[in-house]
C-alpha cells in the first residue's frame, strides 16, 4: 500500500491530543505517579514499585468492600432491568396518561444525588418517616441504622427508586418505536403475548438494554453520595462501597499511595466490566455478519 | 378456503359520523369468491387498507357486516379468522432462523412438530428458501423478508384468504416481477382467495383476475383489468388506469352536438339520445389517449387542433395538443408521424364515452349507472 508521507497532518490531530491529555492523560498519570512511590514531604518521594498495589490487594477491608460492590451492583441491575421492562410495558401509549405517566417517571431523575439520600434518610426512620414507622407498625422490626440486613435493602431500594425509571423510559421509547404491523401479524400468526414479549418486543428492546444496563453497571459501581448521606456506610462497614472507602483512605487517612493505587485498580475493573459486557453484546452482532458474509 | 362478502358494510374512524366525510369507507356491497386472485387498487388513503383491515379484522367496521363462507366474523377475532396478511414492510421475528420464523404460526397452534417440519420443508421449497432455513432472519433481503412473512401465511392449512399489503413497495423493481409470480404460481397451487393492495396498476393487472378500484372509500368499478381500460365507470377509473389517464373534457350539450368549449364534436343519433336522458348533469366526454387519432388530413368530422409537444418514451410517443380549450394527449407508435403544420383530431365514435356527474351513461339502459 502506497501511503503518502505527510508530517504536516500531524498539526491536525494536535489539538485533540492536547485536549485529551489534559482532560484525562494527565491527570491520570499523577495518580499513577503517586501508587508508585512513598511520599512524605515535598521533598522526601521514594519509588516502591508495585508496593502498594501489593499491599491494597491484600487489604481485606477493601476486599470486603469490592464485594459488597459486586453484589450491590449486581442486585440494583437484577431488579431494575425486569422492573424497567414491566413499568415500559405497562405505560399508556397514548393520551394525557401517557404524558403523566412519563412526567411522573422522570422526577426523582432529575432529583439530586445527595437530596435523594436525604429524602431517604426521613422516609425510612422508624421513629419519624413514613416508610419506617409503617414497616414497624406492621409488627416487623425494621431499623437502618442498627440492622445490616435492614440499612442493606434500603440502600438497594432507594437505588431502585431513584433509577428504575431510566431504564423504564429507554424502554418506552425502544417500545413506541415498534411498528404497529408487528403486532398485528403476530395476532395473524395467533401468538400468545408471552411469545409476542420474548420475539418481538425483548429483541427490539435490545438495543435500548445495552444502553440502560452499562449506565446503570457504571453508575451503582461508582456509587457514593446517596449510602453516605443515608447510612454513612454503617451499621459497621455492611454499606461502605468502593467509592467510600477509597474517600475514607484518602482523605480521612491521608494514605495518598495506597489510595491511587486502589484508584487505578478500581478504573480498570470498571473498564474491564463495562468492556466484557460491550464485546459480548457486539460479538453476538458479528457471529451473525460473518455468517452472512460466508454464505453470500 | 373461503368467500368473503362485505354487506351493507360502512367504516368510520370518528366515533360520532355525522356528515359523509367522516367515512374511511361508505357503504357498499361486494363478494370476494373463493379461490379468486383480487386487486384493491386505488390512490393513497382511499380506504384500501382500511377495508383489508377490515376483512382481517385488525379494524372493527363501525356499519355493516363481514360473512366468511356465510358466517357472519365481524365479532370474530383476527386470531380466529384464519386470515393471513402480508404488510407493506416484511414483519420477521429477528431473532429467529427463517425456518423457525415459518414454524411459528404453527407452533402457536400446538402442531405436531414432526408436521410443522414437513410443512415448513414444503412452503420453503416453493418460495425457494430452502437454501437459508437455519439462518438468521435479520440479515436477509427485503424480498426473502417478504418472502418468508408470505409462507408464515402459506404453512397454515387453515387460511381462507391471504390479504397483502402493498407488499412489494419495498422490493427493488428488478425482483417485483419475480415476486409477482411467485404470488401468481402459489394462487394457482392453493387455490386460495388472494387480495392484493396497491396503489400501481400494473401490479394489480398482473396479479389479479379481477381488479376493485377504488375512489374516497367507494368501490368505484370491478372488472377485469380489460373492462378497465376500455370500459371505465367512472372517469377517476379513466383518470386513474392508463398512462397517461383518459382525457376528460367537459362538455354541454347543443343543437350541434357536444360543445366542447368552442369546438363542437358532432353527435350521432345514438349518442344524442344516450346524452338525452342526462342532459341536467355535469356531462363529461372521455376518450384513451390511445385511440385519438391525429393526422394532417381535415375530414368531415375531425377536429383542428395545436400541437403543444411530443414526448418520446422510446417505445411509443405522447402528444399533447390543444384543441380550444382542452389540452389532449395523444399516445401514438413510435414510427408515426406527427404532423408539422395543420393537425387534426378525430374521436373514433366507439371508444368515446359520455359521463354524466362523474359516472358513465351506459348504453344499453341510456342512463347514468349509479353505484
Amino acid at each position: 500500500m502506497n501511503k503518502t508521507q505527510n508530517n504536516k497532518a500531524w498539526f491536525l490531530v494536535l489539538p485533540v491530543f492536547l485536549l485529551v491529555a489534559f482532560s484525562a492523560i494527565i491527570p491520570l498519570m499523577t495518580v499513577v505517579n503517586y501508587s508508585v512511590q512513598d511520599i512524605f514531604d515535598q521533598n522526601s518521594a521514594y519509588f516502591v514499585g508495585v508496593e502498594w498495589y501489593r499491599e491494597v490487594l491484600q487489604d481485606p477491608r477493601l476486599q470486603d468492600s469490592l464485594m459488597r460492590q459486586f453484589m450491590y451492583s449486581g442486585s440494583v441491575l437484577a431488579i431494575e432491568i425486569p422492573l424497567g421492562i414491566a413499568v415500559a410495558l405497562m405505560m399508556p401509549t397514548r393520551g394525557a396518561m401517557a404524558s403523566l405517566s412519563l412526567i411522573v417517571l422522570a422526577i426523582p431523575l432529575l432529583i439530586p444525588w445527595n437530596v435523594v439520600g436525604t429524602i431517604w434518610q426521613i422516609f425510612a426512620r422508624a421513629d419519624i418517616g413514613l416508610l419506617g414507622y409503617v414497616i414497624n407498625g406492621m409488627g416487623i422490626d425494621y431499623n437502618y441504622a442498627n440492622n445490616p440486613i435492614d440499612a442493606w435493602m434500603t440502600v438497594v431500594l432507594m437505588d431502585v427508586w431513584h433509577w428504575t425509571s431510566l431504564i423504564a423510559l429507554l424502554c418506552y421509547s425502544g417500545l413506541r418505536a415498534i411498528p404497529d404491523a408487528y403486532y398485528q401479524a403476530a395476532k395473524i400468526d395467533r401468538a400468545s403475548n408471552w411469545a409476542i414479549f420474548k420475539y418481538i418486543q425483548l429483541p427490539k428492546l435490545k438495543g435500548v438494554l445495552i444502553i440502560g444496563i452499562l449506565l446503570r453497571f457504571m453508575d451503582s459501581f461508582m456509587i457514593y453520595t446517596e449510602p453516605f448521606v443515608l447510612t454513612g456506610g454503617g451499621p459497621g462497614n455492611s454499606t461502605t462501597f468502593l467509592s467510600q472507602t477509597l474517600t475514607k483512605m484518602a482523605i480521612g487517612q491521608f494514605d495518598i499511595g495506597p489510595a491511587a493505587a486502589f484508584s487505578i485498580i478500581y478504573f480498570l475493573i470498571v473498564l474491564l466490566v463495562s468492556w466484557l459486557f460491550f464485546t459480548t453484546i457486539s460479538q453476538l452482532d458479528k457471529d451473525k455478519s460473518k455468517e452472512m458474509s460466508h454464505e453470500s | 378456503m373461503a368467500e368473503i362478502r362485505l354487506k351493507n358494510l360502512a367504516h368510520s374512524y370518528a366515533t360520532d359520523p355525522e356528515h359523509t366525510t367522516d367515512y374511511a369507507i361508505h357503504e357498499m356491497n361486494h363478494v370476494w369468491e373463493q379461490g379468486g386472485a383480487y386487486a384493491l387498487l386505488g390512490p393513497s388513503g382511499c380506504g384500501k387498507s382500511t377495508l383489508l383491515n377490515i376483512i382481517s379484522g385488525l379494524v372493527i367496521p363501525s356499519h355493516g357486516s363481514v360473512t366468511f363462507d356465510g358466517v357472519e366474523v365481524n365479532d370474530i377475532s383476527t386470531q380466529d379468522r384464519n386470515i393471513a396478511q402480508v404488510f407493506q414492510f416484511p414483519v420477521i421475528y429477528d431473532s429467529m432462523t427463517v425456518y423457525d420464523n415459518l414454524a411459528f404460526p404453527l407452533r402457536n397452534m400446538k402442531v405436531l412438530e414432526s408436521e410443522i417440519d414437513a410443512k415448513v420443508r414444503e412452503v420453503a421449497d416453493i418460495l425457494e428458501l430452502s437454501d437459508i432455513l437455519q439462518r438468521k432472519a435479520n440479515n436477509l433481503s427485503a424480498d426473502q423478508k417478504q418472502k418468508i412473512s408470505m409462507g408464515r401465511g402459506l404453512v397454515r392449512d387453515d387460511v381462507s384468504a391471504i390479504l397483502f399489503d402493498e407488499p412489494l413497495t419495498v422490493i427493488d423493481p428488478n425482483l417485483k416481477w419475480k415476486l409477482r409470480r411467485k404470488l401468481k404460481q402459489i394462487h394457482e397451487r392453493y387455490n386460495i382467495t388472494m387480495v392484493y393492495v396497491t396503489h400501481d396498476q400494473l401490479e394489480a393487472s398482473t396479479f389479479a383476475d379481477k381488479i376493485a378500484l377504488m375512489y374516497e372509500g367507494k368501490i368505484v368499478q370491478f372488472g377485469t383489468p380489460r373492462e378497465l381500460f376500455e370500459n371505465p365507470n367512472h372517469t377517476f377509473v379513466g383518470y386513474f388506469i392508463g398512462s397517461p389517464g383518459m382525457n376528460l373534457l367537459k362538455m354541454t350539450l347543443s343543437e350541434q352536438g357536444a360543445e366542447l368549449g368552442g369546438i363542437t364534436f358532432g353527435l350521432n343519433a345514438e349518442q344524442r339520445a344516450l346524452l338525452q336522458g342526462a342532459k341536467n348533469a355535469e356531462l363529461t366526454l372521455g376518450i384513451r389517449p390511445e385511440f385519438v387519432q391525429l393526422s394532417a388530413q381535415q375530414n368531415e368530422e375531425s377536429l383542428p387542433c395545436t400541437i403543444q409537444h411530443t414526448e418520446d418514451l422510446g417505445t411509443y410517443k405522447i402528444v399533447t395538443v390543444m384543441l380550444g380549450d382542452h389540452s389532449i394527449k395523444i399516445r401514438l407508435d413510435e414510427e408515426q408521424q406527427i404532423p408539422t403544420q395543420d393537425a387534426y383530431l378525430n374521436f373514433p365514435n366507439q371508444w368515446v364515452k359520455f359521463y354524466a356527474d362523474d359516472y358513465l351513461i351506459n348504453s344499453t339502459e341510456g342512463e347514468a349507472t349509479s353505484e
